[in-house]
């Protein structure tokens, strides 16, 4: 316990470890923080007064695709923490590599979709429905890139020796932070693209 | 004493910054405060800067009441009047309550659990640093105006900075920018360091420290550092859609394009009502702590004073709406708004009748902290029932937007967190100087502060209660206010007055007070059982706790009437002794860091890019990605970095 405060490593009151209860605060907070992100986009799903509207834009097919994407990265996400648990350093490496790279995929298709919208038509400017989509589901696509570079650095940390069994927690927290993201997804998909009010709704 | 830093690591980033680490592993000089993680300088610092912005905030105050001292007033013009007063409001809640709040919790939690440090010393030197660039950068806007022609460049919103007087249609210029994004910067800090102590509070109680035996100023910190967690999110995105809307023109409260101003205003107070018990609950803990020991009587209903104040905590949610009765939700909501804040009235009516049932029957020492805690529980109480007044939503049409209001919540905020603050002061600083602060002057700075107090805040709920619109520059004869704004105006010089001899007494105690020893107020926690100041390590020995009020229990036993009876001489100094024995060889404390100052640089250098040219962000994001990279690599104490 006398250690704790200094070395973060030893028994707490709680026994849970200090860094992982940190870990589950933050997301704690960010759950407020995407709550009043959705909360913005609902208020205002039916108030813009310009087109182009949500249903001329979607293009359900192709954002099922990435969310599949970012939904496989969880999994690898779970290898990579079982991997480095049992001491299969090799394996972490690889799983690591593949959640990062899904996770780029998924980037990549926001970045591709947030170019055709522009390109037909919709900015920050045109109308809310640009500004609260871009703004909503921009933060979480710079969530995910954050956790690219989180994955990414540990990747680059691993190749040095410096990540081993007893180092697995390092992983697990990226874990926690990596699936937070991707539950934040589901949500947002779900409610910004699945269920869209029908016609003649308000 | 002779206490021992670890060595710095010889290899690696450390190479690079060897002459300043070196420089940092010294115990004095300016370095070893840059590159500190000890939780008591990082809290000396917090309360010092936050002292200073407090004498920022009160010299816009006492310009306003001079404004207004009589009708017609040609002190400032209309224009320099808004950004002073936005100032001044933003200035004492972020700048100056919260962080004299954070100070005391840095002070204070470690020691009263029994603790080294925090859980993350870095984290918290983190959060100063981020809090200071961000106060810094909040008042550099002051001299983005053509200063010299009589242009301030500050924020001329008001601290809640409606929509849509915040749009660039209605706020031209970059004050508003510098509002939304020093506040943005600030919760930055304000949100590392209620990570940082729910973490601290929940993990590292010494053993035997249960949740039910916490002093009562760790468990209002732990509320406050919850509320903080989810609080600071909120008004985080709404500040991004403000900025949003302004600096790349997004229509989030754009009329025009079918935005609701009132979306801001349910943001703003949903974080903002929180926020009020954020500055109210380590107030109430303070107090809390004070009260038992200037009476020698435990806590009365300690239980009750803690489920009152997560009562609090939890129905500080629920109540934002009473902000914005007049903005015509409907009766239905305004009714269960109305139910909700009186309801919140409840708990801390408890809290109100525990401290005064706590002095009940006690010997009372009437000791400058005793007076300041005393003097909090009624001024507060004053404020807590005309904020009852308002409650009621018809009462509220009429003081709405009157001087009424500001009468309320300066009863709340400066008779009560404020006074409260001064009695922390009174009763705690000893404890880091050495010394004690002279009593008589205190008990001065008390009445005269008091008197002041009192002629300010109260005259303004007779000018309120006739008509005298808030945020107003001036005002014409014929309305019956001089009188009360005269009255308001005498009064806060007399505040200044009293601040002024706070300033004397500390200057004077530092170098001639008396010494405090580790136990000047017979006190009841563990913060009196370790030296004063503390060593590095506070604690020679992780104390091991039996009971609530540990060291009282260590010094005195009861007789059969339940008076205390003291405990055979030399028992009582156990602690001071053990701790004072070994010098805190073998303790391995967490290295000295830059890395928090660096990472914390690159916030107000981001922000100043985003005003003014994108190629900052990059070099502000830059720094973050070195200090971030730097911290995460670096060893975190010497046995880590293999020279144990």
């Amino acid at each position: 316990m006398s250690q704790a405060a200094a070395t973060g490593h030893l028994e707490t009151s709680t026994g849970l470890d200090n860094r992982k209860l940190l870990m589950w605060l933050f997301l704690s907070s960010e759950c407020l923080f995407f709550g009043s992100l959705i909360a913005a986009y609902l208020l205002y799903r039916d108030s813009s007064v310009t087109g182009p509207y949500p249903d001329e834009l979607f293009d359900i097919p192709f954002t099922s695709v990435s969310a599949f994407q970012l939904l496989v990265s969880s999994v690898t996400m779970v290898l990579a923490l079982a991997a480095i648990q049992r001491g299969n350093v090799r394996a972490m490496q690889i799983w690591l590599l593949a959640t990062a790279l899904l996770g780029l995929l998924f980037v990549s298709g926001q970045a591709y979709e947030f170019t055709q919208f522009y390109r037909e038509g919709l900015t920050l400017e045109t109308n809310l429905f640009g500004t609260t989509f871009f703004v909503l589901t921009g933060f979480h696509g710079a969530h995910v890139t954050v956790g690219i570079l989180i994955l990414m650095s540990l990747f680059a940390v691993s190749l040095q020796g410096r990540i081993q069994k007893k180092d697995s927690l390092n992983v697990e927290l990226a874990g926690l932070y990596w699936h937070f993201v991707d539950i934040v997804w589901i949500v947002i998909f779900t409610l910004v693209y699945l269920i869209q009010p029908g016609a003649g709704s308000n | 004493m002779a206490t021992e830093w670890p060595q710095p690591r010889k290899q690696g980033l450390a190479d690079a910054l060897g002459w300043a680490r070196r420089m940092a592993d010294q115990h004095y000089g300016i370095w070893s405060w840059i590159a500190t993680v000890d939780h008591k300088r990082i809290g000396i610092m917090y309360g010092v800067t936050a002292f200073l912005f407090f004498l920022a905030g009160g010299m816009e105050a006492l310009i306003i009441r001079l404004q207004l001292a009589v009708p017609d007033g040609n002190i400032v013009n209309a224009d320099q009047y808004n950004r002073i007063l936005t100032m001044h409001g933003t200035t004492m809640v972020f700048l100056v309550i919260m962080p004299l709040s954070a100070a005391f919790f840095n002070l204070m939690i470690p020691l009263m659990i029994g603790a080294r440090d925090v859980a993350f010393p870095r984290l918290n030197a983190f959060s100063y640093w981020v809090f200071l660039g961000g106060g810094i950068f909040m008042n550099a806007s002051f001299f983005t105006g053509d200063v010299f022609s009589g242009e301030l460049g500050a924020p001329d919103c008001g601290w809640f900075c409606y929509s849509t007087l915040s749009s660039k249609a209605f706020s031209p210029g970059h004050g508003v920018d510098f509002w939304a994004l020093g506040l943005q910067i600030l919760g930055i800090a304000s949100l590392a360091s209620g990570f940082n102590f729910v973490v601290t509070i929940l993990n590292l109680r010494a053993p035997g420290m249960t949740l039910f035996r916490m002093p009562l100023f760790v468990w209002m910190t732990l509320v406050t550092s919850f509320l903080l967690i989810f609080a600071m999110p909120v008004i985080a995105v709404a500040l991004f859609e403000l900025l949003f809307d302004r600096l790349f023109d997004a229509n989030f409260f754009n009329p025009d394009k079918g935005g609701n101003p009132l979306l801001w205003q349910h943001m703003f107070w949903l974080f903002g009502h929180p926020e009020v018990y954020i500055l109210i609950l380590p107030a109430m803990g303070i107090v809390s702590e004070i009260l038992p020991t200037f009476s020698r009587k435990p806590l009365f209903g300690y239980p009750f004073v803690v489920f009152s104040g997560i009562a609090i905590g939890f129905m500080s949610w629920g109540v934002w709406v009473h902000h914005m009765y007049t903005t015509g939700l409907g009766t239905a909501a305004n009714a269960a708004f109305g139910i909700s804040t009186i309801l919140i009235g409840v708990p801390t009516g408890v809290k109100v009748f525990n401290w005064m049932a706590t002095m009940w029957g006690g010997s009372i020492s009437l000791k400058a902290p005793m007076m300041f805690a005393v003097g909090f529980v009624a001024m507060f109480t004053i404020g807590g029932l005309s904020g009852v007044t308002h409650s009621v939503v018809p009462s509220d049409y009429q003081q709405q937007d009157t001087y009424y209001i500001v009468a309320h919540f300066h009863y709340v905020l400066f008779g009560g967190s404020i006074f409260a603050l001064f009695a922390g002061i009174y009763y705690w600083l000893p404890k880091f100087t050495g010394r004690l602060l002279n009593d008589t002057v205190g008990q001065i700075q008390f009445w005269l502060m008091l008197i002041g107090f009192n002629l300010t805040f109260f005259p303004m709920h007779m000018s309120g209660m006739l008509g005298m619109p808030r945020r107003i520059s001036t005002y014409s004869g014929d309305q019956g206010w001089d009188l009360w704004n005269l009255l308001s105006t005498i009064g806060a010089f007399t505040i200044a007055a009293a601040i002024l001899i706070f300033i004397i007494n500390v200057i004077y105690s530092l170098r001639r007070g008396q010494a405090a020893g580790h136990d000047p107020w017979d006190g009841r926690t563990l913060e009196w059982t370790i030296p004063s100041p503390p060593p590095h390590y506070n604690f020679e020995r992780i104390p091991t706790v039996h009971a609530r009020d540990p060291f009282w229990h260590e010094k005195y036993t009861e007789d059969a009437a339940g008076r205390p009876i003291p405990v055979i001489a030399g028992a009582a100094n156990g602690h001071g002794e053990e701790n004072g024995d070994h010098g805190g060889h073998g303790i391995h404390m967490p290295s000295p860091s830059y890395f928090p100052l660096i990472a914390a640089l690159g916030f107000p250098i981001i922000a100043t890019g985003l005003i003014y040219d994108y190629a900052l962000v990059a070099v502000g994001a830059a720094l973050l990605f070195v200090g971030i990279y730097g911290w995460a690599l670096e060893p975190v104490t010497e046995e880590e970095a293999g020279h144990a």
